[in-house]
């Protein structure tokens, strides 16, 4: 079963300068897209990947990236709405670039869809009550 | 036959008025008829929820004991400092302040993540800050220092005062230049990517009673949750501004100041509020309710978002260098649609005033009057008029000679 699985991969500092990603493409038969990566000054990598291929060969992709002592994790779980800050403005709605909020035509309320959240972070210092958190 | 504002009252002691709000008003003229409407309904609620600047509040925090003189020494609340150039323990918190180490646009854009609005948030709901202060001394005052946690409900004296809130209307900000700019009004994308604009448009408080018909000094109202008063007219206020041919204004025009006891407001409607590049501020909760006098005044409270119209400003330029260039203007309704074209080019828009939360503002105050817990009042005096000569000046700045 082909599978597009969206993970974050967190890299310690021993595995920044090896390369794993290219390792798991190859040998697992995988499309990758890049939708997020930084190394933080203390050198632990954080990238976020669009992963598509087939679903066996994506459990033994993320069996071998734990292995290797990569931290993995679901995407879904990174920005969260704090439903008690936001006030429905609005101001976030121009800031996405693959368009996750959108003003309910009726109620003028802000919906947040999630799914279509690749964690970019432009939200978070652009939402004026600060409603938007990033959670790992 | 008009009706008096202790009319209005006697019915809503009764339990009788007949409340709507801004929004309903519409429909209902749409099926009465505006003659038979302005006999049945006695009030029109109004509100906004939006980033008001300049807001804040004064507190008297009790006497220490020996005292100290916080007047002419240095206060903070939660490190954000306040006015102390008032009596010994008097301060005055604004929305904007922010902490002295705050690093500000120093590294561009600064986050401006704390600042007075979020101590005033924090204060209405419950929570303790810190006082922390420092005096010069005096024979009657001896105390120098003092660093103690306080409570609202432990103040004297609590009470928001905003110099300016409700604007009626407001500029829809964009940016032409080719760099991402940091405003007021939200991040500007690059060539015309965004339009931010910030009213509640057709359920706006001033946009419902466009000359200022039944507003003035000691209106009651509905503030931060709790009741609050029209104190005055606020800063910059000016009627003259450009108005449609329904008279509603297309620019930035009236405004209010009012004031309030703090401790029966809620943080649902005081929220601390930071702009990425900017500063902080305060997003305020008012509700305006609007006696139906008049026919005429009741027709004002129709108006709908495709009738009211505000100007397209560049932020990058025209903005900032008080030029009057305007680049086009657009209606509420076409705002809400979520993009508006300027020179064939689509570009989205972006709300900073939460049109959800007004309408839970202009809500709750009808409830309050239907339940006949909040009357009237008849102000002591309207707040100017078109008529008055009131403008909106800027500095006309003098060399001062060294001598």
């Amino acid at each position: 079963m082909a599978v597009s699985r969206r993970v974050v991969l967190r890299f310690p500092r021993s595995l920044v300068d090896q390369p794993i990603v290219s390792k798991l493409i190859r040998d697992y038969n995988l499309d990758f897209n890049i939708l997020k990566a930084s190394v933080s000054p203390r050198e632990e990598g954080l990238l976020v990947l669009e992963l598509m291929g087939q679903s066996k060969d994506f459990d033994k992709a993320m069996a071998y990236l734990t292995e290797a002592g990569v931290v993995t994790q679901p995407l879904s779980r990174d920005i969260r709405r704090n439903e008690q800050r936001c006030t429905d403005c609005g101001a976030c709605v121009v800031m996405c670039p693959t368009g996750a909020f959108e003003v309910d035509e009726v109620t003028r309320k802000v919906l947040f869809e999630d799914t279509k959240c690749i964690a970019c972070e432009l939200c978070l210092l652009t939402c004026p009550p600060r409603a938007m958190e990033l959670t790992f | 036959m008009p009706k008096t504002i202790a009319e209005i009252n006697e019915k809503i002691r009764k339990g009788q008025a007949v409340v709507v709000n801004a929004e309903e008003v519409v429909e209902i003229v749409k099926k009465m008829g505006m003659s038979k409407a302005a006999q049945e309904v006695d009030v029109v609620t109004t509100g906004t929820f939006g980033p008001m600047c300049s807001s804040g509040a004064y507190f008297n925090v009790g006497h220490t004991k020996p005292k100290i003189k916080l007047g002419g020494g240095r206060s903070y609340l939660n490190d954000i400092p306040v006015y102390t150039g008032l009596a010994a323990v008097d301060v005055f918190l604004g929305a904007t302040a922010i902490p002295d180490d705050d690093p500000r646009n120093k590294v561009y854009p600064g986050h401006f993540n704390y600042g007075g609005g979020h101590v005033i948030e924090d204060l209405v709901a419950g929570k303790d800050v810190r006082l922390s202060s420092t005096a010069y001394g005096t024979d009657c005052y001896p105390r120098k220092k003092l660093d103690t946690w306080i409570n609202i409900k432990d103040m004297n004296q609590a009470t928001l005062f905003n110099v300016r809130n409700a604007y009626q209307n407001y500029n829809i900000a964009v940016n032409v230049s080719d760099k991402m700019i940091y405003t007021y009004m939200g991040v500007l994308k690059p060539n015309l990517g965004n339009a931010n604009y910030c009213s509640a448009g057709q359920l706006s408080p001033l946009l419902n009673d466009p000359y200022y018909k039944t507003v003035g000094i000691g209106t009651k109202i509905f503030l931060g949750g709790g009741v609050g008063y029209v104190a005055w007219q606020g800063t910059q206020h000016a009627p003259d501004s450009l108005r449609g041919d329904n008279g509603v204004p297309k620019r930035g025009a009236g405004t209010l100041a009012v004031i309030g006891d703090m401790k029966q407001m809620s943080p649902r409607y005081l929220v601390g509020t930071s702009f990425l590049g900017y500063g902080c501020t305060m997003t305020v909760g008012i509700g305006l309710p609007i006696p139906i006098l008049s026919e005429e005044i009741l027709q004002y409270t129709t108006v709908t978002d495709d009738e009211i119209f505000a100007a397209v400003i560049d932020y990058s330029d025209a903005y900032p260098n008080y030029k009057p260039d305007i680049l086009g203007e657009a209606s509420y309704g076409q705002l809400r649609s979520g993009k508006i074209e300027m020179d064939g080019k689509e570009i989205p828009t972006a709300a900073l005033s939460s049109y959800p939360r007004a309408l839970e503002i202009a809500n709750t105050l009808k409830e309050w009057i239907k339940k006949g817990d909040f009357a009237l009042t008849d102000p002591v005096e309207l707040i100017p008029g078109v008529e008055q000569g009131v403008t909106f000046k800027p500095l006309n700045e003098r060399p001062v000679e060294e001598k």
